[in-house]
């Protein structure tokens, strides 16, 4: 099968999503001429023309607000916020406007948008370009929060989250951008909520998301080095939110960690930790443990950056130290 | 005033009507607050009339109108009726998003009202996405944008008309300018001489005009309106006026201002101004203008009846719409 990098793969669904459906646009700051801060939508204002892809001013909020009315007007767009950590400009469109609308005009329409945003530490950007920002948006219902972790669901995940009639939050790891994987020819879909377990295994459960899913399929690998074998489920949308594929796993393994980018307190982990001890509480053989970063914001430099973000050796600590406390 | 000479004497009493229908729906729901019944509280409108039933009439159906906090004459010139207004003002099943949303920010996609908002000022970007839907889909509908002083401080306000002055977007920005910012006086909030200048600033034109003249407001949007519709992108209009009734019915009308300043604005009344001008044409009699006001009366105690019987919605009601209708393929999983 051929093998396309992760900017490859969502450049693919965004040009064949535009050239199926005339609803179709793009829009956000150098999206068009410059193709995208992480060169995501290179190549697509020649191929599609100036109407289906184009270059905005420095106004997250006017970009989202306008996406929302655009979409309320039988349009599709797909507004790029560039970085994730914008998202407070453009928040009170998202979860005041985009969330709310189909439920406030009592489901006579919706606001079917795409909101794209590259997220994410690694890339020493330091505190403002480089958050992973799921949670802020996890406790809004009315939308939909997505977060791939290969190309081919990237892929696949964003096609969807286009044809949906409701406002998804589209979550880009930006170190994600450049690894490469294989991606089927063609057209297919990935349904949004479903949980995938990208490895099998009996001894743990490892719920990851987006770039974590790659540290935690290391980790995974180490593990096995020592006799444990780690199952990993990447959840690849918090919502909906997976729980049977999460819950039939840990009902196997006896065992949960929970690992993602963003701080461990009040992330997202909480709630998926809080899913299991309420429904599968019977069957874990020791507490849950997270893996995430610390309760600061995200520092500059480099060995604090690496400080900072979750790694495959914090993975496996968890590991052991779950699968250790129900042996002890 | 080439638009205005064009209207028939049926336009003139059609437009009076729905300035006084909104007066009486306003004046009947500010009297009824607190007495039981009423769940909105209330955002009067009254004095304010002459903007949105200015504006409003003579829209084509699918020109979309984003109301601002006071333009409850937008919702009735643009087809909603009295009864689901009303209900909507005592949050019954029959009222918008069958008891979800509140009347004066309900949205009706069918009748050309976008969704407002509770968030002052937020819904200027939304209405500008409307615009450039229809710019994109080559339609020639156009949007006319309500929103007052207050929200004209919003940062909103700066993305939203520079976004629609960059594309060019068929969009009428309408401001209505009633000196006050909740309870906050212009001199308080407003530094600078008038909104309407702002508009070079974006590259289209804006003016400042007689809020309370009905004809200069229909006059102002109707030409925005063809410009838009040729492509000529956005208008800022800047309508003076001023409301009689506090920002809203927590407090009564004088507190915070003096009352001679209401009614100084009083004796220049949209409504009242109006009458005159037609009565002096010869086109409304004391008995015509009798009979409207006992048709509108009518009309609202009715939308008031109606509105008290309706049953409020049953609890079930809370879970349905989070999500539009989902196919599979797209989306699985549990949504609430």
């Amino acid at each position: 099968m051929r093998e396309l990098t992760y900017r490859e793969a969502i450049r693919e669904a965004l040009r064949e999503e535009i050239q199926r459906d005339d609803r179709v646009f793009i829009m956000g700051e150098d999206v068009a001429v410059a193709g995208g801060a992480f060169n995501v939508t290179q190549g697509l204002l020649a191929e599609l023309g100036p109407e289906r892809i184009f270059d905005t001013p420095l106004s997250e909020s006017a970009i989202v607000g306008a996406a929302v009315g655009a979409a309320l007007m039988g349009m599709r767009p797909v507004a790029e916020v560039m970085f994730a950590d914008f998202t407070t400009i453009a928040m009170d469109a998202i979860v005041n406007h985009a969330a709310k609308m189909h439920y406030m005009y009592g489901g006579e329409v919706s606001a079917p948008l795409v909101v794209r945003l590259a997220y994410g530490g690694g890339m020493r950007f330091a505190a403002h370009h480089s958050q992973s920002v799921e949670s802020w948006l996890a406790n809004v219902p009315g939308l939909t929060i997505v977060m791939p972790a290969t190309p081919a669901d990237a892929k696949g995940l964003l096609k969807a989250a286009i044809r949906t009639p409701n406002p998804v939050i589209f979550l880009e790891h930006k170190l994600l951008y450049n690894t490469k994987g294989e991606v089927r020819e063609g057209e297919y879909l990935v349904p949004i909520g479903q949980a995938d377990i990208k490895r099998p295994g009996d001894g743990v459960t490892i719920v990851a998301t987006g770039l974590m899913v790659d540290r935690a399929l290391g980790a995974a690998r180490s593990l096995a080095r020592e006799g444990i074998s780690a199952e990993v489920i990447d959840l690849r949308s918090i919502q909906p939110l997976d729980e049977e594929t999460i819950l039939g796993s840990v009902e196997k393994t006896g065992h949960l960690v929970i690992v993602h980018e963003a701080p461990v307190r009040g992330g997202f982990g909480g709630e998926v930790a809080a899913v299991v001890a309420n429904k599968a509480f019977g069957y874990l053989d020791a507490p849950i443990q997270r893996v995430g970063a610390p309760w600061t914001p995200i520092p500059f430099s480099p060995t604090l950056e690496e400080a900072y973000l979750p790694k495959e050796s914090d993975i496996v600590t968890a590991v052991r130290s779950v699968v250790g406390a129900s042996a002890g | 005033m080439g638009y205005s000479d064009q209207l028939t004497e049926k336009d003139l009493i059609q437009m009076y009507r729905w300035m006084v229908l909104t007066r009486v729906f306003e004046d009947r729901i500010c009297g009824l607050w607190g007495k039981g019944g009423v769940v909105e509280l209330p955002h009067g409108s009254q004095g304010q009339e002459a903007i949105a039933v200015g504006a409003c009439y003579g829209l084509r159906q699918q020109d979309h109108v984003m109301p601002s906090l006071r333009t409850r004459g937008a919702f009735l010139v643009k087809g909603i009726s009295a009864r689901v207004q009303m209900a909507g003002v005592y949050a019954k099943v029959t009222g918008p998003a069958r008891g979800k949303a509140t009347a004066h920010h309900m949205g009706d996609a069918e009748r050309g009202v976008l969704l407002g908002s509770g968030i002052v000022g937020a819904s200027i970007t939304v209405a500008v996405g409307a615009a450039l839907a229809f710019k994109l889909q080559r339609r020639d509908n156009v949007v006319v944008d309500f929103f007052g002083d207050g929200a004209a401080q919003r940062g909103d306000f700066h993305e939203g008309l520079n976004f629609a002055g960059v594309f060019k977007l068929p969009i009428i920005f309408v401001l209505e300018n009633n000196g006050y910012s909740e309870y906050t006086p212009l001199s308080k909030h407003f530094a600078g001489s008038d909104f309407a200048c702002r508009a070079q600033g974006y590259g289209f034109p804006g003016m400042r005009l007689d809020g309370n003249d009905i004809f200069a407001v229909y006059e102002a949007v109707q030409a925005a309106a063809a410009r838009a519709r040729a492509g000529e992108g956005p208008t800022l209009l800047e309508c003076m006026t001023y409301r009689y009734r506090n920002h809203c019915e927590v407090q009564p009308p004088e507190a915070f201002r003096d009352p001679a300043e209401i009614e100084q604005w009083q004796a220049k009344d949209p409504i009242a101004r109006m009458r005159a001008q037609l009565m002096q044409r010869g086109i409304l009699t004391d008995a015509l203008v009798s009979k409207i006001t006992a048709e509108v009366e009518a009309e609202i105690d009715d939308a008031i009846q109606y509105a008290e019987e309706s049953p409020f919605p049953a609890p079930e009601e809370l879970y349905k719409d989070v999500y539009a209708p989902e196919s599979p393929e797209l989306v699985v999983g549990r949504r609430s």
